[in-house]
């Protein structure tokens, strides 16, 4: 909300003055009728291993992100620029190969990748598109300077948090959107299921029949794909609910069997076709993936588009990003050391205490290192796993996190956020909505936003022009 | 509409029916036992057979205290039949439907399972239990509310509606089961005290001793309350009452569907053979019998609607 200066930034005048006139025994009640509205609602989660239907709720904070118009100009042209390069890069690299024969990526990095799919080998996606939903993990560390964390192409989640996040600053604070110009969220639903629909399979005769594949109501995330069917008008289905009829993938519906050509899944590739992949899997559909390859399917994300977003990769996305568009890159990589690389592994022993590792395959903030946050024996134990298995990480510096103001107990209190805007692709365009997931690591100093790590969620305002 | 989402419309609706059965019967037992002190076992036990869940009961416990048997059916997340297992399992199919109920709907569903764990964290004092039985019933109520209120009346609403019948009449003719002994002339001694409370009892459970009163003024006899809980087409927890319910809902889906179904054909089976004779002429061939068919043959239906809409993977 500062500035280095100590200033109020420009984004958050506004906000600020309305926020220096509310007492803070409101905002603290309106704090709790927000926490009420989202357990009336479900908006909960369930924990993994955790007993009988205990469910939590994500730490919901009523002080929102303000970014202006022109830093997210900035970033959703740097967000695009990236996002075609993955979809071309995801074309190239299951079909001619052409960044590994220029030598720009190195073979064994995608041959040893268990996130490349030999399966999608020379397969056509309809509509050319392999990742129709991208959320893109980014942190802002200076007036203008962002850097991109993460690219998740696999099935990205957490964009019901963003929608219902608005909705409940709607209903609580209707004053301040009628004072400060807010864009809009809300078209979000209508558009996904837009882009969804435009890659129809060629077996698709009419009007785009539309599911969201869930693994059920017992996973962490069942809130958002009820959400999100809901909002589309789509269907929301498990793997029991399908099978193969006459080589299209069909829903057993009150009144029989029905086609489907657009299958939104929220499971992973492994667990997509057991016939395929996983052989016990329970939550797909057995043959899902002949009859995608014979276009009778839209899947979405398309399987392997994991390999775009793995973590030995990131450190090489400037290159892909140069290599498919011709551009220098216009969002910065967070600088990465491939402990693959044994020059860089010295490196990276010797600093652990300044640096985080993160295991490549890993997500959820699990199973990392925050250097500077870590105890002496946590740095220890570490450098004994990382030398065990050094290709298993990679290392990255900790950044000055920007930080915006939650309200704490005794009033409001800075806390280290990042954003993950969501993008959607379609053939012939490609929508950001303006916003995104806040992610709020909700002790003091801390820089762990993951939801099951204890982070919390704020608001994400985009001003408009 | 999927069949699984089908079968989690009627699964919730039926459910919830369940928890406010299940209220009504510990309601007229705790009566007894405050009244009847000496009677209080007998009248648990026949309330855990009403409920399905005598078996289960003795397994755990060798008496019929109040305590025991409230904490049985209210509390114990070991009994499938609970009030407490019954909302999480009613709140789970309502979650797996969710995107064919209203917000209205399922925030009610939600919220009943929200205050139920809530009231049923601790045991239940005895001074607490009317009380807490109060909400149950109310929680069902909000729940039937929202349904009414803001459903469209589509394939949803009738799938939902065909649970509430379906549980209901199931429940009915339990009560009169446990309780189909005392109906019978010959053996009841017609006018002592005993028995008037008796009477009371079974109408107590089915939340009909005002209406019937209403009706009949102060003649309590066997015939017409068997009368009233079998035929009574006003009294919505009448089976005849049920059944037109149900008929009519299954009708919509075979207009709604275009295509006629063997559980409508059943239904008009069951009207006709068992619920079209008069009250006389079923206890001249035996109260007992008729409602053992009829429970049988609810429970063929039941079956029929899940064949018939697919609610499973017939495959597996």
């Amino acid at each position: 909300m500062l500035g280095s200066d100590g200033e109020v930034r420009e984004p958050y005048a506004d906000y600020k003055s309305w926020l220096d006139k509310e007492d803070t025994k409101r905002l603290h009640r309106k704090s709790e009728d927000a926490e009420a509205f989202f357990r009336t609602t479900g908006i909960t989660f369930n924990v993994y291993g955790e007993d009988d239907g205990d469910e939590r709720l994500i730490p919901f904070d009523v002080i929102p992100r303000i970014l202006s118009a022109r830093e997210w100009r900035k970033l959703s042209r740097g967000i695009e620029q990236r996002v075609k390069a993955i979809n071309a890069f995801l074309y190239d690299i299951y079909h001619r190969q052409e960044i590994l024969r220029a030598g720009r990526v190195p073979v064994d990095l995608i041959a040893n990748n268990i996130a490349f799919l030999p399966q999608m080998i020379g397969v056509d996606p309809p509509g050319g598109i392999y990742t129709h939903i991208i959320g893109t993990d980014i942190v802002r560390t200076g007036p203008g300077e962002f850097y991109v964390l993460e690219d998740n192409a696999r099935t990205p989640s957490g964009v019901s948090y963003m929608l219902e996040n608005r909705e409940t600053m709607l209903h609580m604070f209707p004053e301040l959107f009628a004072k400060i110009g807010v864009q809009e969220v809300s078209s979000y639903p209508n558009n996904l299921r837009r882009s969804l629909a435009a890659c129809a399979p060629l077996k698709c005769e009419s009007r785009p029949v539309v599911a969201v594949l869930t693994p059920g109501i017992h996973n962490s995330a069942y809130f958002e794909h009820s959400f999100l069917a809901d909002q589309m008008g789509a269907e929301l289905v498990e793997g029991h609910d399908l099978m193969i009829v006459n080589g299209r993938v069909s829903m057993r519906t009150t009144q029989g069997y029905t086609p489907i050509d657009v299958i939104y899944r929220r499971i992973d590739d492994d667990y997509l076709d057991p016939l395929n992949f996983l052989p016990n899997s329970m939550l797909g559909v057995p043959g899902i993936m002949d009859v995608y390859r014979s276009g009778g399917i839209t899947i979405a994300n398309a399987p392997g588009t994991g390999i775009a977003d793995d973590k030995a990769l990131y450190s090489y996305m400037p290159d892909i990003i140069e290599f498919y568009t011709g551009q220098k890159p216009l969002l910065e990589n967070v600088p990465t050391w491939r402990c693959s690389e044994e020059d860089q592994l010295a490196y990276v022993l010797e600093h652990l205490e300044e640096l985080v590792v993160k295991e490549v395959h890993g997500s959820g903030g699990y199973g990392m290192l925050v250097g500077p946050a870590a105890s002496k024996k946590e740095v220890e134990d570490f450098r004994a796993k990382l030398i065990g298995n050094a290709s298993n990480y990679i290392a990255q510096p900790t950044l000055a996190l920007s930080s915006v103001p939650i309200l704490a107990e005794k009033g409001l209190s800075p806390r280290h956020v990042d954003l993950r805007p969501f993008v959607l692709v379609s053939p012939d365009r490609i929508d950001i909505t303006p916003g995104g997931l806040t992610r709020v690591a909700m002790t003091e100093g801390s820089l762990v936003v993951n939801s099951s790590q204890g982070g919390g969620t704020k608001d994400t305002w985009v001003l408009e022009e | 509409m999927l069949g699984k989402t089908a079968a989690s419309l009627f699964w919730m609706s039926r459910l919830l029916e369940r928890t406010e059965n299940s209220a009504r019967l510990i309601e007229a037992g705790f009566r007894i036992a405050l009244t009847h002190s000496s009677s209080a076992a007998d009248e648990w036990a026949s309330i855990l057979a009403s409920s399905g869940a005598k078996k289960n009961y003795l397994a755990k416990h060798e008496d019929y205290s109040s305590a025991k048997v409230i904490d049985f059916l209210l509390r114990d997340k070991s009994n499938p039949g609970s009030v407490i297992s019954l909302i999480k399992q009613a709140r789970d199919s309502a979650r797996t439907a969710r995107i064919a109920l209203t917000r209205e709907v399922w925030e009610a569903t939600n919220e009943a399972w929200l205050n139920l764990k809530n009231a049923l964290a601790n045991p239940v004092d005895e001074r607490d239990l009317p009380g807490v039985l109060a909400v149950i019933r109310q929680q069902s109520s909000l729940v039937r509310g929202a349904v009414m209120g803001t459903m469209l009346r589509n394939d949803g609403f009738n799938f939902i509606r065909l649970g509430t019948f379906i549980e209901r009449a199931d429940s009915t003719a339990r009560i009169l089961d446990v309780k189909y002994y005392l109906l019978l002339p010959s053996i009841a001694q017609i006018g002592t005290a005993v028995d008037n409370v008796q009477w009371e009892t079974i109408l107590r459970s089915v939340s009909a001793q005002r209406s019937y009163r209403w009706l009949n003024g102060s003649d309590i006899s066997a015939l017409s309350v068997a009368e009233y809980l079998i035929l009574h087409r006003q009294m919505p927890r009448s089976l005849a009452f049920c059944y037109a319910q149900i008929s009519d809902n299954l009708g919509y889906l075979e207009t709604e569907y275009e295509s006629e179904v063997t559980s409508h054909r059943l239904v008009s089976d069951i009207c006709d053979r068992l619920l079209g004779q008069p009250v006389k002429t079923i206890f001249e061939n035996g109260l007992h019998e008729f409602i053992v068919e009829f429970l049988a043959a609810n429970n063929s239906l039941a079956a029929q609607i899940e064949t018939d809409y697919n609610f499973q993977d017939r495959i597996n």
